[in-house]
């Protein structure tokens, strides 16, 4: 486990009281153990959510506290056991199917898209489907071309469905519980890098609500939005600008769709720039979503065109060896030297940031 | 009595596999493996009785526990290690990594990591092999292995019907280790009558549950006849075996205790391993071994001196040209 306390500090603010220092897993692992206690609809099941590793420990002894009904395994049948869950949604149960990787969501995408997506608007709000969809970005140590797609925006394109990515242990427990209380279809993206990252959550159960974007720190030269695990790379960014006495607003969408724009607006109003980083590819992503209701917003309000970056993926598969993945991804310091060059123009060289200390990245060994 | 030269084939054969893997997982500490490894530790005489009567340009098509029917098909040995290590040399210009080993120019045809997923593309493989037989008169056999977990996605059993009603040339093998990750068969299958499932689709289906090399290498030999004669369609084989160490990764996890550890002893005393050895002379037996230790140090000693892959590699393939 590593803790990095300027990091944690940024990312989840001081502690308040009634919290305390927990991972990212364990704060997943809060919320349904609370909201199963709550609300006996709830239940949990998926692919090993029941073995002794329990799903990198964010379902362990769940079965143990609520009984084989409500925590179970499944054979490995994505597509039907995701019609399986939407059908019990639609009964009035509320289940949380779980998936350890983004890429086999791909099997599932006939039942999200056509059904889950659908029903309530097709049969005239008749029918609702409370149903949420635990899946995982895959990060490092060789997960390769099918183990560390990010695929939220495909999901942010289907009318119906919300798209949920915490970046903090904080907002993984408050948007888990508002993804299960929530009556639509929630897809819930985790990522494996950030399971170990510490933050200051409430003991008690709360809702962090969907739709709201979260502002991280406070700058004034320029906006940067960064999705899921990019988030602590952005933040990264920022303390190398701050050394060169540039202020970056570093903003966490946190919910991806619906996406809070207000917040991203008022905070690119005031510093003229916006970098959007993806944690993901940036053809027809979030980042395209992103950046275009920016300009129309600016079009409509008639104010000034601010000026407008992106970062993401490099537009391949992701390859397994660690030199190449390692330009696969925007990092801490190609980010800040975008930011910085987006200010100080082009043409502006000779800065290079710091290289940074050991990381999660670095920390993170397989075998998975 | 077995012919002595095929049983120096397959120990050979096995023990690289064996001690390969082993030495994988031996070195895995250092890091110089940067690869999610899945080894098939305990289960090699599947991979080496189902590929030891494949002719060269047969295909065969597997999981990402592949090290087993790479090695067995003949994929190259420098190209693998180099491919682990994430070298230049390796077998996917260090792209793919453990869990994607390729080698067409020896029949091997890509695994994937998605589980189930090569089934249907190496029925579709089969098909165009049909096709080509037909220009040809020499009909090329496809072998699409999976895990107990693979027969479970519903493309398996398309893949079948689909295979079954165009009579493709392909072996399916299910190579059941009865767990998937830690799950146990019981917590995934209503019932075990696999090849009983299968047969409903009027195919050939055998179950080996012993994992005895030779019996799989015969069946497979019969069952190659049949289909290059054109007598048979597809056929299923349901290989009974078990992993000795983790899902994924170096260890041995039987203090993770969801397994029997009485189970375990009883396939160790099965080990087709040591059933091969105590049928070799000891002069033969030797040879082997040195033989094996010396590939082993070769490969592992051109991985480690071999280069990474150069930046621009990053953009390579990402369209055919
Ligand atoms: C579609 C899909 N679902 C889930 C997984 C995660 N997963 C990887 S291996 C595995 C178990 C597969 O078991 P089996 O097919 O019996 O093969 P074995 O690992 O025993 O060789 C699972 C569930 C995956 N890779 N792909």
């Amino acid at each position: 486990m590593f803790t990095q306390a300027e990091e944690i500090k940024a990312h989840a603010g001081p502690q308040k009281t009634g919290t305390r220092l927990i991972r990212y897993v364990d704060a997943l692992r809060e919320a349904f153990e609370e909201e199963m206690a709550r609300d006996p609809k709830v239940f949990l099941f998926g692919l090993d959510v029941d073995d002794h590793k329990g799903i990198q420990g964010s379902t362990v002894g769940l079965q143990e506290k609520f009984g084989k009904d409500r925590v179970f395994c499944t054979p490995l049948s994505e597509d039907a056991m995701t019609g399986v869950a939407i059908g019990a949604a639609i009964a009035g149960y509320r289940p949380i199917h779980v998936h350890i990787r983004m890429d086999f969501m791909l099997l599932c995408m006939n039942q999200l898209v056509n059904m889950a997506a659908k029903s309530h608007y097709m049969y005239n709000g008749q029918v609702k489907v409370p149903l949420v969809v635990r899946t995982m970005i895959g990060r490092s140590w060789g997960q390769g071309g099918q183990h560390s797609q990010a695929l939220h925006s495909m999901f942010m394109h289907v009318p119906g469905l919300k798209v949920v990515a915490p970046a903090n242990a904080h907002d993984a427990k408050g948007c888990m519980i508002a993804a299960i209380r929530d009556n639509n279809p929630v897809i819930f993206i985790e990522h494996r890098l950030l399971y170990s990252t510490e933050g200051y959550v409430p003991t008690q159960p709360y809702a962090v609500p969907l739709g709201k974007a979260r502002i991280l720190t406070e700058g004034s030269d320029i906006t940067i939005v960064a999705v899921s695990h990019m988030v602590m790379e952005a933040l990264r960014a920022k303390k190398h600008l701050e050394a060169i006495d540039i202020q970056a607003e570093v903003i966490d969408p946190v919910t991806l769709w619906p996406l809070d724009m207000d917040t991203i607006m008022a905070s690119v109003k005031k510093t003229g720039r916006l970098l959007m980083i993806d944690n993901a590819w940036l053809t027809c992503g979030a980042s395209s979503e992103i950046l275009t209701r920016a300009m129309e917003i600016c079009q409509e309000e008639a104010i000034s065109m601010p000026a407008l970056a992106r970062m993401g993926f490099a537009p391949t598969t992701c390859p397994t060896t660690r030199p190449l993945e390692n330009l696969f991804y925007p990092d801490g310091r190609t980010i800040a030297v975008k930011a910085y060059q987006m200010i100080k123009g082009k043409q502006a060289k000779g800065w290079e940031p710091p290289v940074s200390a050991k990381t999660e990245i670095d920390a993170f060994k397989g075998p998975f | 009595m077995t012919d002595q030269i095929v049983v120096a084939r397959l120990y050979k054969t096995m023990l690289l596999i064996r001690q390969l893997e082993l030495r994988i997982a031996e070195i895995y500490h250092t890091d110089a493996i940067k690869s999610p490894v899945h080894l098939s530790v305990g289960q090699e005489s599947i991979a080496v009785g189902v590929c030891d009567p494949l002719e060269k340009d047969d295909i065969v098509s597997n999981t990402y526990r592949c090290h087993a029917t790479y090695i067995a098909k003949g994929g190259d040995l420098f190209g693998m290690m180099a491919e682990l290590y994430g070298k230049s040399t390796g077998c996917a210009g260090g792209k793919a990594g453990s869990m994607h080993l390729v080698d067409i120019k020896n029949g091997v045809m890509g695994a994937s990591a998605v589980v189930g997923t090569t089934i249907p593309v190496a029925t579709g493989y089969a098909l165009a092999m049909q096709n080509e037989a037909k220009m040809t008169g020499r009909q090329r056999v496809v072998v699409a292995l999976c895990g107990d977990g693979g027969t479970e996605e519903g493309c398996f059993y398309e893949s079948i019907n689909f295979a079954a009603l165009r009579k493709l040339p392909i072996i399916f093998i299910c190579e059941n280790n009865r767990l998937a990750i830690h799950t146990p068969l019981e917590k995934r299958w209503a019932t075990n009558q696999l090849c009983e499932r299968m047969s409903t689709f009027g195919i050939q289906t055998h179950k080996i549950d012993d994992a005895d090399v030779f019996k799989i290498r015969d069946t497979m030999i019969n069952a190659l006849a049949e289909i290059r004669h054109g007598t048979s369609g597809p056929i299923f084989i349901e290989c009974a075996t078990y992993r000795w160490l983790e899902h994924v990764g170096p260890l041995d996890d039987h203090y993770d205790d969801y397994r029997d550890k009485n189970t375990y002893q009883l396939w160790q005393d099965n080990d087709q391993i040591s059933r091969l050895a105590r049928m070799l002379d000891d002069q033969v037996r030797m040879e082997i071994e040195k033989e094996v230790t010396l590939t082993i140090a070769q490969i592992e000693k051109y991985a480690e001196e071999s280069p990474y892959p150069a930046a621009e590699e990053l953009y390579t393939h990402v369209y055919a040209s």
